[in-house]
């Protein structure tokens, strides 16, 4: 692909390649900005750029994660997402079919999600390196719902966490497909629209007062930030830990702490003990939750640490991870 | 309670009984997964007083000196290079900078799981010099030998590995001759063992008298292998016993010593801090030797310069514990770490500081 400069290759290949799949009626009259209507309330909004390698990975790419990622950024806020923005930098000597695949990804994300892509640009410049690669940038709007009081300064000793399902997968599926780390699994990333999920989470009566979804450091990162935020403790039952076989032994095979691993499909929830249920159940209702758990709660130790009681009936620190985790050697 | 959980207790109340019996115990677990497992699992804060547990020199990026980090940073810094290395290794500081600061400032490095993956990215990549790190004990000395032989067979000139396996016996024997710590038994490495085999820990066994039970990962694996070394301890035993013994036999992977003989042959090597001890490393052969990275650039590893104030040497020694060190958890943490004991995630300062600090 050699299309720069904005000129007539350009056009070219956002009339063929990319408006027809994204098409909807913010997007169509192609003006500089979106124009849209907005319900009374307040609104949300959020950005995040998006680079991962390989751009495709078992059970998703990098335009699914695009899509999913500001639309979860919202959800965990208890905002609905309504439209996207999308804009694109390619690298050149891209493969075209790679990018229809992108581009692919991206409209069947939003479609689940339930989202438009309302607007959009697209570079294209000089590949680093070997060049082909791509990155993305999203940012979202989306209105609050009513009611809702989240806020992490809510949170009291004996509240419980809960996550919506097996954990570590999107990291160790990534992992598995990065150039000279392959392996073979039939691990796939969890990449997906969660606002269903907090849709039903919302409505299940409990009152919340935390969602995140825990990307790339992992639940550990979450729980890390919180007991910072909070000034609490915070007990993790491994036992309780959902997890599924194959990316318990990925990790171990890795020496990887499956809580550190990013997630893409997940979101950590608080409660109180009283209303934990209600949210299991409105979980485990979904398909996307239907591993729902209560992993831990929260206890007035001092300091704050985060512990995980372990299968053995010990107990060791969880922290959050310190960059990238590396595979070890042997 | 789960079934796992009730063994485990089982476990761990058998040996509390034998310790409250016996004077104190200190056994070493020689294997970096282990002391990670010993940590990760919480069986460390479930095991009485009285029995202590030291990691030895069993995590392969922490015994790797730094005058092999300096020629494998060096050779990143030219233009022509790329290097294939373990994930583990890249944040080792050397004298100037990691693997990882030079990757940042442009250099070609990549983290690849075995040694055919950097074979296969040199015959992707005719046009660069690729140099794979070769580190690591007997259990990744057999798939760097295969990538050796597999380069060889492709008559690749742009495949090299930097020699810097390790062998653990002479290793644990060095421990035991110096003396300098009271060591009661040696909890074996299970990965490496599958490759040795049992029978290579017999002069540990007849010559200093030390009980040696090659154990397994998981918590109740763990907890076997200790019970059968204070069993050994308090009956003033000193056996060669096996609790890995699904995945272990007395001969090991006879197959893989193959290739490793095959390729390389054992000589002095060079451990971080501790020094040179004899056939404690592998050379490349003759017929090899082409694929050696040091002979290729015509560079020689320089000196093993330890940064000021580090006791990576004392720790993977058994001699101190990471606490012990004036630079952990202040200079010295896993963002910015000084020595290797804290880069890798088998690393025993790592694993105190993540699970214990």
């Amino acid at each position: 692909m050699a299309h720069g400069g904005g000129g007539e290759l350009t056009r070219q290949l956002l009339a063929e390649r990319i408006i027809p799949r994204l098409s909807n009626e913010l997007l169509n009259p192609l003006m500089d900005s979106a124009v849209f209507d907005v319900e009374p309330g307040r609104l949300c909004m959020t950005t995040d750029g998006f680079v991962v390698d390989p751009l495709e990975f078992p059970g998703g790419d990098i335009g699914r994660l695009a899509v999913c990622g500001t639309v979860n950024d919202l959800a965990v806020m208890a905002a609905d997402p309504k439209v996207l923005s999308l804009a694109l930098v390619l690298e050149e000597g891209l493969e075209i079919e790679l990018l229809d695949r992108v581009i692919g990804s991206i409209a069947e994300a939003a479609r689940q999600a339930g989202v438009v892509i309302g607007t959009g640009d697209t570079k294209v410049v000089e590949g680093r390196g070997s060049g082909g690669g791509m990155t993305i940038t999203t940012a979202g709007v989306g209105r609050l719902k009513d009611g809702m009081r989240l806020d992490p300064g809510r949170i009291v000793a004996g509240d419980v966490i809960i996550v919506t399902g097996n954990i570590a997968e999107h990291g160790l599926a990534v992992m598995s497909a990065r150039d000279g780390l392959a392996f073979e699994t039939k691990l796939l990333s969890d990449v997906a629209p969660l606002n269903g999920l907090v849709n039903r989470i919302c409505e299940s009566g409990a009152d919340i007062k935390f969602m995140r979804d825990p990307t790339r450091s992992g639940v550990a990162g979450v729980m890390a930030d919180l007991v910072e935020d909070v000034g609490l403790s915070i007990e993790l039952e491994e036992d309780a830990l959902p997890v599924s076989a194959i990316a318990r032994h990925t990790a171990e095979l890795l020496g990887l702490d499956v809580l550190t691993v990013a997630n893409e499909g997940k979101i950590v929830v608080v409660v109180s003990q009283a209303d934990a249920d209600k949210v299991v159940a409105a979980c485990r209702a979904d398909e996307l939750g239907r591993d729902g758990a209560i992993i831990g709660r929260f206890t007035d130790a001092q300091p704050g640490l985060v512990e995980l009681i372990t299968t053995a009936g010990g107990r060791r620190l969880v922290q959050r991870p310190y960059g990238e985790d590396l595979p070890r050697i042997c | 309670m789960s079934d796992t959980q009730r063994k485990i207790r089982k476990l761990i109340g058998q040996i509390e009984a034998i310790c409250l019996e016996s004077r104190p115990i200190c056994l070493m677990e020689v294997c970096g997964t282990h002391t990670v497992s010993l940590f990760r699992s919480g069986i460390k804060s479930l095991l009485p007083d009285s029995l202590r547990l030291i990691s030895g020199p069993g995590c392969p990026v922490c015994v790797t000196s730094q005058g092999y980090i300096n020629v494998a940073c060096e050779l990143a810094g030219r233009d022509e290079v790329t290097i294939c290395t373990y994930g583990d290794m890249v944040r080792v500081p050397g004298s100037n900078g990691s693997l990882e600061q030079q990757s940042a400032e442009g250099a070609s490095v990549v983290v690849v799981y075995s040694a055919r993956d950097a074979v296969a990215y040199a015959v992707k990549h005719p046009d660069r010099q690729v140099v794979f790190l070769a580190v690591g004990f007997e259990t990744t000395a057999p798939a760097t030998a295969a990538a050796v032989m597999e380069a060889k067979q492709k008559k690749l000139d742009n495949f090299f590995v930097l020699p810097g396996h390790k062998l653990v016996i002479p290793a644990m024997q060095m421990l035991l001759s110096a003396g300098e710590v009271a060591i009661d038994g040696f909890m074996c490495p299970g990965h490496v063992s599958v490759v040795i085999g049992t029978e290579a820990y017999r002069p540990i066994v007849e010559e200093f008298g030390k009980p040696c039970v090659i154990t397994g990962f998981e918590p109740e694996k763990l907890l076997q292998g200790i019970l059968l070394l204070v069993k050994q301890v308090a009956e003033d035993r000193a056996e060669v016993e096996n609790a890995y013994d699904v995945a272990v036999s007395e001969k090991g992977n006879p197959l893989a010593w193959q290739m490793i003989e095959k390729v390389f042959y054992p000589a002095a090597a060079v451990w971080r801090a501790i020094g040179e001890i004899p056939e404690s490393g592998l050379e490349l052969r003759d017929e090899f030797k082409a694929f050696d990275a040091l002979e290729h650039f015509g560079i020689e590893p320089g000196p093993d310069e330890v940064p000021p104030g580090c006791l990576c040497g004392e720790v993977i020694q058994g001699k101190a514990t990471p606490p012990e060190c004036k630079l952990f958890g202040t200079k010295c943490t896993p963002m910015n770490p000084v020595g290797p004991c804290m880069v890798s995630s088998e690393g025993t300062c790592a694993a105190w500081f993540k699970y214990k600090s």
